[in-house]
C-alpha cells in the first residue's frame, strides 16, 4: 500500500535522510522506531511531499505521489497526524473537522462515522481547538486525518504527552484502522506502546534503516531493542 | 463658527478619510495575515486604482455616474489581477520568503510609479463624483426654554461622502463575512494559522496566496476609486495611504482584521480633526509617535495574538 523507494530528503542542503526503503501492507502497522534526529519525523513529511525528495520515490496504492503537489496528496488517501498535533487552533472543532472532510472529498456519512468514534468531540463541536485538553486535541488531530478516509495513516508521536486512558483510546482507533485495512506508519517513543500493536518494527539511524524485525521477536526477545535502541 | 460645530466637521472629514484608510488598511492586513508578506507596493495598488479609474470613467464618458459606476467595479478587479499575476511570477518565484519578498515589493512600488508616470503622466486628474448634493448640517444650541436646532453657517457636507463612509462599512462587512462564513474564509484562515498543515490537508496555498494578493489589492484600489472624486489622480498619491495603513496595522495588531478596522477609525479619525485645527504634519507626528509607542510598549499591537 505504501512503499517508500530510496528516498534522500532533508532541509535545504541537509540531507537527513539517506535512500531509505519500506513497506507498508494494508492491514500492517509498522513503526519507525529511532533516537532524536534519526529522521522519523522526516520521513512521514517526506511522504507528505512537505519536503522535497533528493532522490526516490513514494508510493501509495501503486500510484507515485511523490511529484505531486504537496496539498494533492491527502487525496491520494494519506492521512497525517502530525507531531505535536498541529491543529488549526483559532477554529473550531467542527472547523478542524471539515477541513480534513474537505482533503479526502469527503462528506455528511464520514463526518458522522468520525463523531461516532470520538463523541467528546461532538459535543464540543463550536469550541476553538486551543480551548480543548490535550487528549481531546489529539482526539481532534486523529478525528481530522480520519475524514480523510485514509488508506494510509501516518502517526507521528500520537501518545506524547497524554494521559493513560486517552492513550488507550487512541490505540484503540489504530487497532480499529488497521483492521478496515488501512496501513499504518507509527512513530512513537514508547516501546511498550508500540509492541503491543505493531506487526513490524524499522529501526531508522541517522537517516539510514538498519533493521526492520517483525515485532513478535521484539516482544520475544529484549536483547534485540537493547541492540537498536539501548532500552 | 462656534468650536462645537466646528468638531463635528472636522470629524466628519476624519471619518471619511479613516473609511478609505480602513478599506486600503484591511488589504494591507490580511496580506500580511495570511501570508506573512509585507508589500511596500500597497500604496502603488491603491494609486493604481485611482488611476484606472480615471481612465475607465473618462474611456466611459456619458452621465459621471455612468463612468464612476464602471470604474468601481473595473478598476479592483484589474488592480486584483495585475496583483494576483505579480504573486504568481514574483513572489511564488521567491518562495515567500519575508526578506525577498520586501525587496521584491520596494522594486514593484518603483515599477508601477514610473510606468503609470509614462503613460498617465505626472498631472493630478480628477473623477467627477457620481452625485455630489450639499447637504447642509444642523447643531444644536442653548436658547431660552431649553435646546434649539439651528443650521451653522459653513457646516455642511456631500452625499458623496456620506456614501463614501456607508460604501466603506458595506464592504468591511462583507469582507468580515467572506472570512468567517464562508469555505474560501475557512481555508484562508487556516492557511494564515499554520500553512504547512494547510498543505497537509488538501489546501492549495499557492492559489490562496494568490488570491489573498489580488483581495488585499483590491480593496486597496476599492479605496481610491471612492477617495478619487474628492482627492484626484495622481502617481505619486500612494506614499500617503501606504504609511497610514502601516501605522493603522502596526496599532491594530499584524494580522487582525477587526484590530485593523479599529485602528483606522482611530487614525482617521484623529488624522481629520488634527488637520482641521492644526495641520496635517501635526496629524502624521502624532500617529507616528504613537506607532512608536506601541511598539514598545505592546510590540503585538491593541488587538494582536501573543506571540507564542
Amino acid at each position: 500500500m505504501l512503499r517508500l523507494e530510496g528516498v534522500s530528503a532533508g532541509y535545504g542542503s541537509a540531507q537527513v535522510l539517506r535512500a531509505i526503503s519500506l513497506e507498508v501492507q494494508p492491514g500492517e502497522i509498522l513503526s519507525l522506531f529511532g533516537r532524536n534526529g534519526a529522521g522519523k519525523t522526516t520521513t512521514m513529511k517526506a511522504i507528505m511531499g512537505l519536503l522535497p525528495l533528493m532522490a526516490g520515490a513514494v508510493q501509495v496504492g501503486g500510484q507515485v505521489i511523490s511529484g505531486l503537489p504537496a496539498h494533492r496528496v491527502p487525496g491520494t488517501g494519506v492521512g497525517y497526524i502530525p507531531q505535536g498535533r498541529r491543529l488549526f487552533t483559532e477554529l473550531t472543532v467542527a472547523q478542524n473537522i471539515e477541513i480534513g472532510l474537505m482533503a479526502g472529498g469527503q462528506g455528511a456519512a464520514m463526518r458522522a462515522r468520525v463523531l461516532d468514534l470520538f463523541p467528546r468531540l461532538a459535543e464540543r463541536l463550536d469550541q476553538r481547538a486551543q480551548t480543548l485538553s490535550g487528549g481531546e486535541q489529539q482526539m481532534l488531530a486523529t478525528a481530522r486525518a480520519l475524514c480523510v478516509n485514509p488508506k494510509v495513516l501516518l502517526l507521528d508521536e500520537p501518545t506524547e504527552g497524554l494521559q493513560p486512558s486517552m492513550i488507550a483510546a487512541i490505540r484503540q482507533v489504530v487497532v480499529q484502522m488497521r483492521a478496515q485495512g488501512v496501513a499504518v506508519l507509527l512513530v512513537e517513543q514508547r516501546v511498550d506502546a508500540v509492541l503491543s500493536i505493531a506487526d513490524r518494527v524499522a529501526f531508522l539511524e541517522n537517516g539510514v534503516i538498519r533493521e526492520t524485525l517483525a515485532a513478535e521477536a521484539l516482544r520475544a526477545d529484549h536483547g534485540l531493542l537493547e541492540r537498536y535502541l539501548g532500552v | 463658527m462656534d468650536f462645537g460645530p466646528y468638531l463635528f466637521l472636522a470629524t466628519l472629514e476624519g471619518a471619511v478619510g479613516a473609511a478609505v484608510l480602513a478599506l486600503t488598511a484591511v488589504g494591507l492586513s490580511l496580506v500580511f495575515g495570511v501570508m506573512r508578506v509585507v508589500n511596500v507596493a500597497h500604496g502603488e495598488f491603491f494609486m493604481l486604482g485611482a488611476v484606472l479609474a480615471w481612465w475607465v470613467a473618462t474611456t466611459v464618458g456619458g452621465h459621471p455616474a455612468l463612468g464612476f459606476g464602471v470604474a468601481l467595479l473595473v478598476a479592483p478587479v484589474l488592480v486584483a489581477g495585475i496583483a494576483a499575476a505579480v504573486d504568481m511570477t514574483v513572489l511564488k518565484r521567491i518562495e515567500y520568503d519575508p526578506e525577498r519578498t520586501i525587496v521584491a515589493t520596494i522594486g514593484l512600488l518603483y515599477i508601477l510609479q514610473q510606468v503609470t508616470l509614462m503613460t498617465y503622466g505626472p498631472d493630478a486628474r480628477p473623477v467627477e463624483p457620481p452625485f455630489n448634493a450639499r447637504l447642509a448640517l444642523p447643531w444644536v444650541e442653548w436658547a431660552e426654554g431649553g435646546l434649539r436646532m439651528y443650521w451653522p453657517w459653513g457646516l455642511s457636507t456631500t452625499s458623496y461622502k456620506l456614501a463614501v463612509i456607508g460604501a466603506a462599512v458595506v464592504v468591511l462587512l462583507g469582507v468580515w463575512a467572506l472570512m468567517a462564513r464562508t469555505r474560501i474564509g475557512l481555508l484562508m484562515r487556516a492557511t494564515q494559522l499554520d500553512r504547512e498543515m494547510a498543505l497537509a490537508f488538501g489546501i492549495p496555498v499557492e492559489r490562496i496566496y494568490a488570491l489573498v494578493f489580488g483581495l488585499g489589492a483590491g480593496l486597496a484600489a476599492l479605496g481610491a476609486v471612492l477617495v478619487v472624486p474628492i482627492q484626484q489622480a495622481h502617481y505619486l498619491m500612494g506614499a500617503d495611504p501606504l504609511l497610514l495603513s502601516f501605522i493603522v496595522v502596526i496599532i491594530g495588531g499584524l494580522g487582525s482584521l477587526p484590530g485593523t478596522v479599529l485602528a483606522a477609525v482611530l487614525i482617521g479619525l484623529s488624522d481629520g480633526i488634527i488637520s482641521v485645527f492644526f495641520s496635517p504634519t501635526l496629524a502624521k507626528i502624532l500617529a507616528t509617535l504613537l506607532v512608536a509607542l506601541v511598539l514598545v510598549f505592546r510590540p503585538r499591537g491593541l488587538f494582536g495574538a501573543q506571540a507564542v
